[in-house]
């Protein structure tokens, strides 16, 4: 029997019976979408006129000297509205949305950009919204909660379980088995039941079309190799199907490395040895757990990385070795992000930063008639709390003092 | 069909209208408590009793219930001492039990060394929130071969053509949620549910029909009576031990028909 929402073993929908016939409806409306290229180009043109697609391709010439290597292309995720790759995900599903008539938006967020851009397009779209975030999460992307809550949504701190992404998902189908007849759960990530892996991947194939043409028209050539930040792994697969066709460019996905991979304190599944195939909301994929199926703690400096689970779809190409993955420790991640604002005037988010980390370890060892691209799938604003905190900056610490005691007085 | 066999048999007693079905956690607050928890429950009549074996990531439950599951890992539970448990429980009491748990905890075991174990202890059903027929191909079949019945849930949602499609896989009986959400909130018992509970019956083709999800009370239970064959005490036990301990765990069983 062929089943359905699989990429080789991984994938499903491994769904409480209560959704089954929300799922159902989801499946009928996305695979409508699906077939219909007046929704394809209501998307596009929805994401030129309210984000700012395409995107740029931008030449990093000041590092590709740096490294004396290749040539250093960066992906703008940056630059969509809200700052992230996160925004394609969300406006493609808010036109599905309104095609199925609800009137609520649920969420789960981690580093808080899909649940900026999902509160942006509720507003937007005139729709009710909630967020369910992590309580850790939220106390280290404070700015995000702001506004999202500015935004006109609710934001609920989760603190059951790790407090972190995944529990954020957890409380979100609790939500979504409560209030299914008028509410759509935007999933964030290509991971979760099916269809929202392929869903999520279709919205975010956008930016791989986009970085396809701009590197040819630009470089004149396709690229040796692309990175991109693996969490659940949206950004990756958004870019990665670009280029999948073409085997001659090598696709790279970056982990969590955490405090080290072998500290067992990261968040890399298929980077590390410490992952393992089970079962767990909603979908078959490699996850950190223990020898009783129980999930692992996670730890990332980057809130939208420190996921136990992984995209079913790079599992898969983890298994036929068309994916490569490393890891980035917390530690270089901070270094390649002040290379990349002291060198190039941009600033990644921690996220992001993991792909850059990656890259610049390997430009070196490339020609310079040859190119690379890195995802740089968001922007650092939201990051400045923990940079800052990293940095151990005596002017941020000042001020925040002085903010204090304003607010205290 | 040894779990519907002892379903039919306590049925068939005169003075049994309805059967009761309780749930614990297991490790929640302790497997020893869990053992004076259950030996009360014994004691009342409880003809079920499903134990939840933790699992980090509790999907399908409620804030009590996810609290409980977390409470038991963080106190080190281990799905072997879970196992061992249920092992002492099965040879003690001739009450049916069954598991409930998420897939994961089978499919990190080995799904068949699941079966095996299980058969071996003397579990007569499974109950697992978050495996739908269309998944776990293995599963399915090894139910049969091991003669544990599999407990598929109907929920408020369902067409009847999808209970009669559940219903194919299904053994032992139905498990139908009274309502939309979570387990451990108050139910309301109005004429959608009656109309819901007319359809499950059309559905089950001819299996017993339990009902869980916010039943606390003997009012709940005598509404229930006529309606339903099992009536399912799942929150209400965890909250009464937290409040008041196990030893008011008999007379609130007692006290429900």
């Amino acid at each position: 029997m062929q089943k359905t929402g699989y990429y080789g073993q991984w994938g499903g929908a491994y769904i409480p019976e209560i959704l089954f016939e929300t799922f159902q409806e989801l499946n009928a409306a996305f695979a409508a979408a699906k077939a219909d290229p007046a929704f394809w180009q209501e998307y596009v043109g929805l994401m030129a006129t309210y984000s700012c697609r395409p995107t740029p391709l931008t030449h990093a010439a000041n590092l590709s000297e740096h490294f004396g290597g290749a040539q250093i292309y960066i992906k703008r995720e940056d630059l969509n509205h809200t700052g992230a790759h996160k925004a394609n995900n969300v406006m493609g599903q808010g036109l599905l949305v309104k095609r199925m008539g609800k009137k609520r938006v649920i969420a789960e967020t981690g580093a808080g950009q899909h649940g900026v851009a999902t509160a942006t397009m509720a507003a937007k779209f005139g729709l009710e919204c909630t967020i369910y975030m992590g309580e850790e999460d939220v106390m280290r992307q404070r700015p995000n909660v702001f506004w999202m809550e500015k935004l006109g949504a609710t934001v609920v701190p989760v603190t059951s379980g790790s407090k972190t992404l995944k529990d954020a998902i957890n409380e979100a189908f609790r939500d979504w088995v409560t209030r299914m007849d008028d509410t759509h759960y935007v999933m964030g990530t290509v991971c979760g039941p099916h269809p929202f892996p392929e869903m999520v991947a279709w919205f975010q194939s956008i930016i791989g079309q986009e970085a396809h043409e701009q590197i040819n028209k630009q470089f004149g050539a396709l690229p040796a190799r692309v990175y991109a930040c693996v969490g659940g792994g949206s950004n990756a697969m958004g870019i990665f199907q670009g280029f999948l066709e073409h085997p001659e460019v090598e696709l790279i996905g970056v982990e969590a490395g955490g405090h080290g991979v072998d500290t067992g304190q990261h968040a890399a599944r298929l980077a590390s040895k410490d992952a393992s195939a089970g079962v767990a909301q909603g979908y078959h994929t490699m996850f950190l757990q223990n020898n009783d199926g129980q999930m692992m703690d996670t730890h990332s400096v980057a809130a939208g990385l420190d996921y136990i689970g992984v995209s079913p779809i790079l599992a898969d190409l983890w298994e036929q070795g068309r994916v490569r993955f490393a890891a980035a420790t917390d530690q270089e991640v901070m270094a390649a992000l002040e290379l990349t604002m002291k060198r190039e005037g941009i600033i990644p988010a921690l996220e992001s930063s993991h792909a850059f980390v990656q890259a610049y370890k390997e430009a070196g060892t490339l020609r310079p008639d040859q190119a690379i691209i890195v995802n740089m799938s968001g922007r650092g604003d939201k990051d400045i709390f923990t940079v800052a905190h990293a940095f151990d900056d005596p002017s941020w610490k000042e001020f925040i003092r002085k903010k204090g005691a304003e607010y205290a007085a | 069909m040894q779990l519907e066999e002892s379903i039919r048999h306590e049925l068939a007693r005169p003075e049994k209208d309805i059967l009761l079905m309780t749930h614990i956690v297991l490790g929640y607050p302790s497997l020893e408590v869990n053992r004076q928890v259950i030996s009360q429950m014994v004691a009342n009549g409880v003809e079920l009793i499903e134990m939840q074996i933790p699992f980090s990531e509790p999907m399908a439950d409620g804030p009590t219930i996810v609290r409980a599951n977390q409470e038991a890992l963080a106190a080190g539970t281990t799905v072997a001492a879970c196992l061992e448990f249920a092992e002492e429980m099965c040879r003690t009491h001739k009450t049916s039990f069954l598991f409930m748990t998420y897939y994961n905890i089978l499919y990190k075991f080995g799904i068949e060394e699941f079966f095996k174990k299980a058969r071996q202890i003397g579990i007569k059903g499974f109950i697992i929130p978050d495996l739908p027929p269309e998944e776990g191909e293995d599963f399915w079949r090894l139910a049969g071969e091991y003669d544990i019945a599999p407990i598929l849930i109907y929920a408020p949602t369902s067409t009847e053509a999808r209970m009669q499609e559940l219903a194919k896989s299904a053994q032992g009986f139905i498990y139908c949620v009274a309502r939309k959400g979570v387990t451990g909130q108050q139910t309301d018992f109005d004429n959608d549910f009656e109309s819901y509970m007319a359809r499950c019956r059309r559905g089950a083709t001819g299996l017993p029909l339990a009902v869980g999800f916010g039943i606390s009370s003997r009012a709940d239970i005598a509404y229930l009576t006529g309606k339903a064959d099992i009536g399912v005490i799942g929150t209400a036990t965890i909250n009464l031990v937290d409040k008041e301990g196990p030893e008011a765990v008999g007379p609130f069983i007692a006290g429900l028909r």
